[in-house]
C-alpha cells in the first residue's frame, strides 16, 4: 500500500505562498491514488523553480539542463517504457528554452506526462518576462512591454498532442485528477498549470484566478472536438477554462517501435557474437 | 611485378558515379586485391563534378595515389579536369557519341555507353554499369565475379538483370573493339574473404557489438550513415534509433537513456557537436556514460560540408563548461574505427563519463579492405554496478557515494524496490540532491576529477611505425595515419631515416609516456589536416616539448603520401 509518506521529501526552497507547493501536493496525491511505488516513477526536470520539485519528493530523479527535460525524459522512456516518466518544467524552461523539444515530442507522441508550471514570469532569475507573459507586461527586460505570448494549449493541439489539459495550482484535488489522467494516457500528455507567483507576478494571484477559472467537465464540453478545443485554448480574461481541453486516443511512439515489443532495452542482453552475420555482408 | 592500379570515375551527381565506383571496388576485393576507395563530391543532389577513386594492389593499400591509370569520364568536365592526371600509357574511357571532339586518340577510348545501354536494357539509365563492364574488359578481369556483385547490389529483379546485361555488354564491347596498348591485367588472384568497409560502417558495427541499444542523431555529413546503418539493423538487433528535432535533443535523449541503463550513442559533425556541448557537461556532472561520434569536416561554420579536416581536436578536448572528466579517442585505421568504438563504450561505463570518438570525413567515408573483426575479442565492461545483494533494504542508495576511486556504484531506475536513483546537474550531495555548501562542492569536484587520473591509465600511447629511432619523426593523429605510413615507406626507400608516431587516443593526454617517446624522437614534423597545428599545441602544453615544424593541410582534401614526402624533402635539408 503506497501512502503519502512514501513520497515525503526534502524541505522546499520556494517562496512562501508559491504555487509550486500546491503542485507538489497534487503530484504526490496523483501518484498515491494510482498506487505507484516511488521506484517505478522517474521525474525529469529542467531548471527554474519548477525544476526543483523532484528534490522535494521521493522517486527516481533526473534534474537536467535548462529547457531540456523533455528530450532526457524521452530517452529514459524509450530505454525503459515500464517506468512512469513525468517531465517537469516551467513556462520559461518548457515553452521558451525548450520550445522546440516540446513541439516535436508532442508530434512524435512519446508516452510521457509533461507538467508545465506556468506563472507567466521568470522566478529564479527574478522577474523577467516569460514566453507566456501578458502582452504589454513591463518587466526588467521588457521596459516597453512584452510581445505576443505563446498560447501553449493552441500550439499543443496544432502540434498533434493527444492529451492536453490545464490545471490550477489553487485546486489540488482537480489538478491531481488531471495528472492521474495524464499518467494513464498512452502518449504525450501536456498539463499546463496556472501557478500564482506571489513574488514577481502581482497580477495573476490566487484571488485573480479564483474569480475566473471554471471547470470544463461541469459544462458538458466535448474534449474530443479539435475545433472547439482551439476555441477553448484561446479563452482568457474574464473566464478561464480548466480541465481536459483536448483528448484523442493514439498509439504512442514507444508502442510502435519494434525493438520495444520484446521488453525494455535495459533488460536486453548484449551478445557481440551475434553480429558475425553483419560482417559477412561486407565480404 | 607488383600490381598497383589507380582508377577514377568522374561525372555529375546523379549519373551513378558512386554506385559503379563502389561496385568496382567490391568486385576487385572479390578478385583477391586489396582496395582503397574514396569519393570527392559536392554538397548538391544533381549536377556538379564528382569523382570516385579506386586503388587496387596485391598488397595492403590504405591511401590514394596519383597518377590515374584508368579514367572513366561520364561527362566532358571529367576529361577536362583530370586528363593531366593520367599516367603514361593510361586510358580514358568515355562515350564518344555523346562527348564529341574530346581530343587526341592515343589515350582516348570511346565506348558508346548510352547506345549499348539502350540496346541491352531499353533505356540509357544503365550507361554507368556499361562503363563498369568496360573497365573490367580493359583490365581483363573475371566478369562472372563482377556480374555476381552487380546482381547482389541491384537485387535479383528486373533492375538487377538489366544491370548485369549492361555490364556484360560493356565488357564484351571492349574485348571486341579495344586495340590499344593498355595491358595491365587484374585477373582474380585469390579467393580469401576480405571486407570492403568504410569508417562509418566500422563504427556502427562497433557500437552494435558493444551493445549500444539507443542511438539518437540528427543527420549531418559525414556521420549520417552511422545512424542510417543502425536504423537499418534496429529490428534485427533490438535497438532504437530516434531522429530528434536537433542535436541538443539528441545528446539529452542519449543521456536520459543511459541514465536509465541502456548503452547509448549519438553521431554528428562539428556544427551539431557545438549544440551538444552543454549536454556533454551535463553527462560529466551527472556522471552519465555516453558516446559521441564527432565526424569532422572543414569549418568554421558550414565550411566545406562534404570534405575533410581535423580542425576540432582542441574543441573536443575542451568541450563543455566547467571542469569535468572526459575521454577523447581518435581512430587512425579501419580496425581502430571498430575497436575504439567498443573501447569508448567500455571507458564511458567504467568511469561514468562522456567519451568522444573523433574522426573525420576521410576515414568515415573512405572504403578500406580489412579482415573480419575477431568478435571473440569484444569485451563488454559495464563498470561498477550496484548488485542486488549490495543494497540493504531500508537504507538509502547513494548515486554519488564518495569512494577512493571516485567511482560510485551505478544503479538504474526500477532496478529493485527501494533503490531510487537521483541525478542532478546542480552540484549535489552523495544522494544526488542539490547543495550549495563549499565542503560538499569540494568533495564532489575532487571525486569527479579523480576519475580523469584513472582513465589516463587506460589510454594507449602513440604507436611507432618504422624503426624505434630515426632522424625524422612524423607525428600525427587519426585518419592521416595511412598516408603518413606510406610516406615513411617511400622516404625510407629514398634513404631518409624516418619513422612515425601516431596517436589514436588523445585525452586524457598520456603526458609522461609521450614525453619519454618524444625525447628519443628525431626532428619532429607534425602532420595534421588543420590550419593551426592542434596536436602540436596539445603536445607543447602537456609535455613542454616545442613542436615548430608543422606540415598542415586545410584545403578539405585528404593528405596523400606524396604531399608529405614532398614537404619533408623540401624542409629536411
Amino acid at each position: 500500500m503506497v501512502t503519502i509518506n512514501d513520497y515525503a521529501g526534502g524541505k522546499p526552497a520556494w517562496c512562501p505562498g508559491c504555487g509550486d507547493f500546491s503542485i507538489l501536493a497534487a503530484v504526490k496525491k496523483a501518484l498515491v491514488d494510482l498506487q505507484l511505488e516511488p521506484y517505478k516513477v522517474l521525474m525529469v526536470s529542467g531548471i527554474g523553480q519548477a525544476g526543483k520539485l523532484p528534490h522535494y519528493t521521493k522517486c527516481n530523479v533526473f534534474n537536467g539542463l535548462h529547457g531540456r527535460p523533455v528530450p532526457a525524459a524521452v530517452g529514459a522512456k524509450i530505454a525503459n517504457p515500464e517506468l512512469t516518466v513525468i517531465a517537469i518544467s516551467g513556462d520559461g524552461d518548457g515553452y521558451g528554452e525548450g520550445g522546440n523539444h516540446w513541439i516535436h515530442a508532442m508530434r512524435r507522441n512519446h508516452d510521457i506526462t509533461y507538467l508545465v508550471h506556468n506563472n507567466q514570469v521568470y522566478g529564479l532569475t527574478k522577474g523577467q518576462a516569460s514566453p507566456t507573459s501578458d502582452p504589454g507586461s513591463v518587466t526588467k527586460t521588457t521596459p516597453d512591454g512584452a510581445p505576443t505570448p505563446v498560447y501553449p494549449i493552441a500550439l499543443a493541439i496544432a502540434a498533434g498532442a493527444g492529451f492536453i489539459a490545464r490545471g490550477f495550482a489553487g485546486d489540488i484535488e482537480h489538478l491531481a485528477g488531471l495528472i492521474k489522467a495524464g499518467i494513464l494516457y498512452k502518449g504525450f500528455a501536456l498539463i499546463d498549470i496556472l501557478q500564482p507567483c506571489p513574488t514577481f507576478n502581482k497580477k495573476n494571484t490566487y484571488a485573480w484566478y479564483r474569480e475566473r477559472v471554471y471547470k470544463l467537465d461541469e459544462t458538458g464540453y466535448d474534449s474530443g472536438n479539435e475545433m472547439s478545443a482551439f476555441e477553448k485554448a484561446r479563452e482568457w480574461g474574464d473566464r478561464i477554462p480548466i480541465g481536459v481541453i483536448y483528448r484523442r486516443e493514439t498509439s504512442s511512439f514507444e508502442e510502435q517501435v519494434p525493438a520495444l515489443k520484446k521488453g525494455p532495452l535495459v533488460k536486453q542482453r548484449i551478445e557481440p557474437l551475434q553480429i558475425e552475420r553483419l560482417l559477412s555482408e561486407f565480404i | 611485378m607488383s600490381v598497383d592500379v589507380n582508377f577514377m570515375i568522374g561525372g555529375e551527381a546523379g549519373q551513378g558515379v558512386q554506385s559503379i565506383g563502389f561496385l568496382l571496388a567490391k568486385a576487385l576485393v572479390r578478385c583477391g586485391y586489396h582496395v582503397f576507395a574514396d569519393q570527392d563530391y559536392e554538397s548538391r543532389v544533381r549536377g556538379g563534378h564528382n569523382f570516385f577513386r579506386v586503388r587496387a594492389k596485391d598488397s595492403q593499400v590504405y591511401a590514394i595515389s596519383v597518377p590515374i591509370d584508368i579514367l572513366v569520364a561520364l561527362d566532358r568536365d571529367t576529361i577536362n579536369i583530370h586528363r593531366t592526371e593520367l599516367t603514361r600509357g593510361g586510358v580514358i574511357i568515355y562515350d564518344g557519341e555523346k562527348i564529341k571532339d574530346a581530343g587526341d586518340g592515343g589515350t582516348m577510348f570511346s565506348v558508346p555507353l548510352d547506345r549499348i545501354a539502350k540496346e541491352t536494357t531499353g533505356n540509357t539509365q544503365a550507361s554507368n554499369t556499361v562503363a563498369l563492364g568496360a573497365i573490367f574488359g580493359l583490365i581483363q578481369s573475371d566478369i562472372s565475379l563482377l556480374s555476381k556483385v552487380v546482381l547482389e547490389y541491384f537485387g535479383a529483379g528486373n533492375v538487377g538483370e538489366d544491370n548485369a546485361k549492361a555490364v556484360k555488354a560493356g565488357y564484351d564491347y571492349v574485348l571486341q573493339n579495344y586495340s590499344g596498348d593498355y595491358a595491365r591485367s587484374l585477373n582474380a588472384i585469390d579467393n580469401k574473404q576480405r571486407m570492403l568497409i568504410n569508417g562509418n560502417e566500422a563504427i556502427a558495427l562497433g557500437a552494435i557489438a558493444a551493445g549500444c541499444k539507443f542511438v539518437s542523431g540528427y543527420p549531418m555529413t559525414p556521420t549520417t550513415p552511422i545512424i542510417e546503418y543502425m536504423a537499418a539493423k534496429s529490428r534485427e538487433f533490438d535497438l532504437v534509433v530516434l531522429q530528434p528535432e536537433d542535436e541538443i535533443a539528441a545528446v539529452n535523449a542519449v543521456i536520459g537513456a543511459s541514465y536509465t541503463g541502456a548503452r547509448a550513442m549519438t553521431a554528428t559533425s562539428g556544427g551539431g557537436f557545438c549544440l551538444m556541448v552543454e549536454g556533454l557537461s551535463l553527462a560529466g556532472m551527472t556522471e552519465t556514460p555516453i558516446v559521441v561520434v564527432l565526424g569532422q569536416r572543414p569549418g568554421p561554420a558550414i565550411g566545406l560540408p562534404t570534405r575533410t579536416e581535423q580542425g576540432e581536436l582542441e574543441f573536443a578536448i575542451h568541450a563543455g563548461h566547467g571542469d569535468y572528466p572526459k575521454a577523447v579517442l581518435s581512430p587512425s585505421t579501419i580496425e581502430d574505427a571498430f575497436w575504439l568504438t567498443v573501447k569508448a563504450f567500455n571507458l564511458a561505463d567504467k568511469y561514468q563519463l562522456p567519451v568522444i570518438l573523433i574522426t573525420d570525413h576521410h576515414l568515415a567515408s573512405s572504403y578500406f579492405t580489412a579482415d573480419k573483426f575477431d568478435l571473440s575479442q569484444v569485451v563488454i565492461d559495464r563498470g561498477t554496478l550496484l548488485l542486488i545483494g549490495d543494497y540493504a533494504s531500508g537504507s538509502e542508495y547513494k548515486r554519488y557515494r564518495l569512494t577512493d576511486s571516485g567511482i560510485s556504484p551505478r544503479a538504474f531506475p526500477m532496478q529493485q524496490e527501494g533503490v531510487l536513483v537521483v541525478a542532478d546537474s546542480d552540484e549535489h550531495n552523495e544522494e544526488g540532491h542539490l547543495i550549495e555548501d563549499a565542503e560538499t562542492r569540494n568533495n564532489m569536484m575532487r571525486k569527479r576529477m579523480k576519475k580523469l587520473v584513472s582513465v589516463e591509465r587506460d589510454v594507449a600511447l602513440p604507436k611507432i611505425y618504422g624503426s624505434q629511432e630515426a632522424e625524422v619523426a612524423l607525428v600525427g593523429w587519426g585518419s592521416t595515419c595511412y598516408a603518413i605510413r606510406e610516406a615513411v615507406d617511400i622516404l625510407l626507400e629514398q634513404g631518409v631515416s624516418v619513422n612515425s608516431l601516431h596517436f589514436s587516443e588523445l585525452w586524457p593526454f598520456p603526458s609522461g609516456g609521450v614525453s619519454d617517446i618524444l625525447k628519443k624522437a628525431g626532428r619532429i614534423y607534425i602532420v595534421e589536416s588543420n590550419a593551426s597545428g592542434q596536436l602540436a599545441h596539445l603536445i607543447q602544453a602537456e609535455t613542454c616539448v616545442k613542436v615548430s615544424d608543422r606540415i598542415l593541410k586545410y584545403d578539405g582534401r585528404p593528405f596523400t603520401p606524396s604531399d608529405i614526402v614532398q614537404e619533408v624533402k623540401k624542409r629536411n635539408k
